[in-house]
């Protein structure tokens, strides 16, 4: 067992688990954030997506103690965090179907518009390639980050 | 309007809770910045158990069906709430747990919620209304019959006087549930047909716990299972010591969840009733010990291999034909007589359901009780094994069903639920238990494998005079003998074999609709194009000659509905003026009730062929939340695209090869079509599902586009080997 800090949402927590705990599972069962989902854990399908400086990170893999003091956002942190165009756009299409990687896909739509505030379709297709919805909700992912984008993006 | 009488509906009657008189529960309708809570609404009647009228004016109506994704959770309230004549923004909705004496099918499964409810709970909302109109009726002292309702609010208009559902619902507490009810007239809906959002949206998106996955109970131990490697095996012995080592672990053992003996038709399909498990503190620490474990397996069956399924299903099919499920007229004969003949073998590979949200359930045994918690789509079925397993009565069981993170049909299959039980049961605490994503693809209960041939006879004239088709498929096979072409051909013969195997199968999204339509429109459209006819004039030709003449004595579908379809499908997408550099494809499927055609636009750009727009035309009776159907709609053809074009599951000695999202291919971002228009058939005729039947025929519609672009007809899935010249790979 190891003390790991951990800074999500703005708020800083110390966290005791196996040196080797990936941070999803930090989020999801040592400070209780289970919006951020478990899908293939081999940072595949995107379902952990989180942002790490600003950045979409796959949280499945890497453990939780390498993150340091790095800016955790989480969806549950994502509105205060300047995402809620974001999910208000979401709400707006009722983009999801059963919902259960929405929050994944969010959080790479916000690291996307953080990075490149203006994307081309290409650049928005290459973004949100690495997030799996087996429901089929693309084209309304697309269409809500589009919408997100006329309505302020992320800030 | 619809008179409906209520002595034959049980339901109603066995929970009017009217005449008890008491305040039945609280509804915390918000709080105040400091926490306190601003109104406490009272739940002050309940017609009968999908209602509860709230004192402020609200009701909260319960929502009896699992949701999957299929947005029945939004649907069914909506039907209440238009009956019970209340606005949306008046209704809050919550989802019912396991109630069989008060509910109607309480399953998510087959497209049917929404058929099968369709009068029932319009009664449910209608006999609510009808119940406070008689208590206004009676505090007014005027006649019921000059009454009118609207958004929650009853009028007389004579006296002037007004009262809303919340306070009159006060003294409606003695109204007897009503013989008979009216239902509203489909011109009148203010909430059928309109777009609400998805009730579940924001907490989706804000990231609020409401899957299975992210509920934790008191108590509760994390548990994981280890299935054998490979079909056909059981765990023989266990050493566990590397997995005890690991902190956290409580528990390593053997259980067998299923006993042989007991028959657990659809909760217990499952290939691997014995499994091997570990408990502990935290979901890392079980997968890590998991990974630790050492079992040695045997083998009880032999393992099978892709290529020696396919070997044996090319002998089923090619079988001279016998023993027909169906025959019409003389095929042999008019197949001699053929000016040319067709013949074309399809196939698809087993494929998993992959729902996103791995298998999971909560369960605690305590007793001859048991609690259960988590995404099923069949609830009364795990209440019912359990039962059968425990040897406990049914009512000891209670089962709440959580939002599933996905189910298309995967949650059909509640082993993971009995296991659950099992482990809780020998532990002596409550348990939740997680499949990793690699228990959940290698577990079966797939899409059966397929294979199927078409023949086809076209005489000088270029007219369609014979067809048969045999197909198979593990544990059934995909023909279903009286569908379309059925009764439009004179000559017309179907056979279905099945193959044995190992490996578990199961009901994946319209199950043997989602190959045989893709597989028959492709098909169609070859022996439409060697008749040298249009391919939406030759299926209208068709449709016209089974409804005009039709063959056979029972033909599953009406050729008139279809018509109207293709003719409004031809229409919206112009068919007849394809832009340039587009190649367009076709496809009509009827399944689970409703009716479907799709086109698939494609465009070639450098040298690659891409999905540009699809387009679907739905007949599924009224539409009771628009934008809700197009989502489902939306999804069934992504669904159908990436599974037609990239699903492939391929096994070796049991062994299967593709166990998680690095080598399981899903359709990804950037291969859906750009754009997707869909619009309905408005015919007021009862509505029927939409979960399902958008999908099957997509494959259809793609494979013949991309015949056009690129001249190649695909024939196996997944197509994308064809598509890139390479071979099948059978792992």
């Amino acid at each position: 067992m190891a003390t790991i800090s951990l800074t999500v949402n703005k708020k800083t927590y110390k966290i005791e688990a196996e040196d080797d705990t990936p941070l999803l599972w930090a989020l999801r069962e040592n400070l209780g954030l289970t919006g951020t989902k478990y899908g293939c854990g081999v940072a595949q399908c995107g379902s952990c997506t989180v942002l790490v400086n600003g950045v979409a990170t796959r949280s499945c893999v890497m453990p939780a103690k390498s993150f340091g003091d790095a800016e955790i956002i989480t969806i549950e942190g994502l509105a205060e965090n300047g995402g809620e165009a974001l999910q208000d756009a979401w709400i707006e299409h009722d983009t999801p179907q059963c919902g259960y990687c929405q929050a994944g896909q969010i959080m790479s739509a916000a690291g996307l518009l953080k990075a490149n505030p203006n994307p081309t379709d290409k650049e928005i297709d290459q973004a949100m390639n690495g997030n799996i919805c087996r429901c089929g909700s693309y084209v309304r992912i697309k269409a809500a980050i589009k919408t997100a984008i006329k309505n302020g993006g992320v800030s | 309007m619809k008179k409906v009488n209520l002595s034959r509906r049980g339901f109603l009657k066995a929970t009017g809770l009217a005449g008890s008189g008491l305040v039945l529960g609280f509804h915390w309708t918000g709080c105040t910045p400091d926490g306190t809570p601003a109104e406490i609404a009272k739940v002050v009647l309940e017609p009968n158990a999908y209602i509860k009228i709230l004192s402020d004016g609200m009701v909260t109506l319960m929502s009896p069906v699992p949701e999957i994704g299929q947005g029945i959770k939004t649907a069914i309230p909506m039907i209440v709430a238009e009956e019970l004549d209340v606005s949306w923004d008046q209704v809050k909705v919550e989802q019912a747990p396991l109630a069989p004496d008060l509910y109607i099918r309480q399953a998510a499964g087959g497209s049917q919620a929404i058929r099968q409810l369709w009068t029932s709970v319009r009664t449910a909302g209608a006999a609510g209304r009808r119940m406070l109109m008689e208590a206004a009726a009676r505090e007014w002292q005027v006649p019921m019959e000059e009454l009118t309702t609207n958004e929650g609010v009853i009028h007389h208009e004579k006296s002037n006087q007004s009262v809303t559902y919340g306070d009159i619902a006060t003294k409606a507490a003695d109204i007897e549930v009503p013989e008979e009810v009216e239902l509203k007239d489909p011109k009148d809906f203010k909430i059928i047909g309109t777009s609400p959002k998805n009730v579940d949206v924001y907490d989706i998106v804000k990231g609020n716990p409401l899957f299975g996955m992210d509920m934790k109970k008191e108590g509760a131990v994390i548990a994981m299972i280890t299935h054998p490697p490979a079909f056909g095996m059981r765990p023989k012995s266990v050493d566990d010591s590397a997995a005890r080592a690991i902190p956290g672990i409580k528990d390593v053992f053997t259980i067998t969840a299923f006993p042989a003996d007991i028959d657990t038709p659809w909760t217990g399909n499952n290939a691997f009733p014995e499994l091997v498990v570990v408990t502990g503190e935290n979901t890392w620490n079980v997968m890590k010990a998991k990974k630790a474990l050492k079992i040695e397996w045997e083998t009880v069956t032999p393992g099978e291999n892709t290529a020696d399924h396919i070997s044996k299903m090319e002998e089923q099919i090619n079988a001279p034909l016998t023993e027909p499920d169906r025959i019409d007229g003389d095929p042999d004969a008019a197949f001699k007589k053929a000016d040319k003949i067709i013949e074309r073998t399809y196939s698809a590979p087993f494929l998993p359901h992959n729902t996103m949200e791995p298998m999971n359930f909560y369960a605690n045994v305590t007793g001859d009780k048991v609690e259960f918690e988590g995404p099923t789509q069949t609830p009364q079925r795990l209440r019912d094994t359990t039962a059968k397993i425990f040897g406990i009565p049914e009512e000891n069981i209670k089962v709440n069903m959580l939002r599933a993170g996905g189910g298309f049909g995967r949650r059909l299959y509640g082993h993971y639920g009995v296991e659950a039980a099992q482990i809780s049961k020998k532990i002596g605490a409550p348990v939740k238990l997680i499949y990793t994503r690699e228990d959940d693809m290698t577990q079966g209960t797939y899409r059966p494998d397929y294979r199927v041939k078409y023949k086809a006879g076209i005489d000088a004239e270029g007219n369609l005079i014979a067809l048969t088709v045999i197909g198979t498929g593990t544990s059934g096979g995909p023909v279903v003998p009286n569908r379309f072409p059925a009764g439009a051909v004179d000559n017309y013969a179907a056979k279905n074999y099945s193959l044995d195997s190992n490996i578990t199968t199961g009901a994946w999204r319209a199950p043997r609709s989602n190959f045989i339509a893709g597989a028959e429109q492709s098909f169609l459209d070859e022996v439409a194009e060697a008749c040298g006819k249009d391919p939406m004039d030759f299926r209208l030709e068709l449709f016209e000659r089974s409804k005009t003449d039709p063959v056979g004595e029972k033909n599953d579908y009406d050729p008139d509905r279809f018509i109207t379809l293709l003719k409004m499908t031809k229409e919206k997408c112009d068919w007849d003026n394809v832009p340039s550099g587009v190649s367009r494809g076709l496809s009509a499927y009827y399944c689970h009730n409703s009716y479907i055609a799709q086109i698939v636009d494609v465009e070639m750009r450098d040298g690659k062929p891409m999905l540009q727009k699809a387009w679907c035309g739905v007949d599924c009776g009224i539409v009771i939340n628009k934008d809700g159907a197009i989502n489902q709609v939306e999804g069934g053809i992504l669904d159908g695209i990436g599974h037609a074009m990239y699903g492939n599951i391929t096994f070796n000695n049991g062994v299967i090869d593709q166990q998680n999202f690095d080598k399981y291919r899903l359709i990804r971002f950037e291969e859906a079509p750009e754009a997707i228009e869909t619009f309905f058939v408005d015919n007021g005729i009862d509505p029927t599902g939409l979960g399902e039947p958008a999908m099957p025929p997509i494959p259809g519609a793609l494979a013949n586009a991309l015949y056009r672009a690129t001249g190649k007809r695909l024939y196996h899935q997944p197509y994308i080997f064809e598509l890139e010249d390479k071979d099948i790979d059978l792992g």
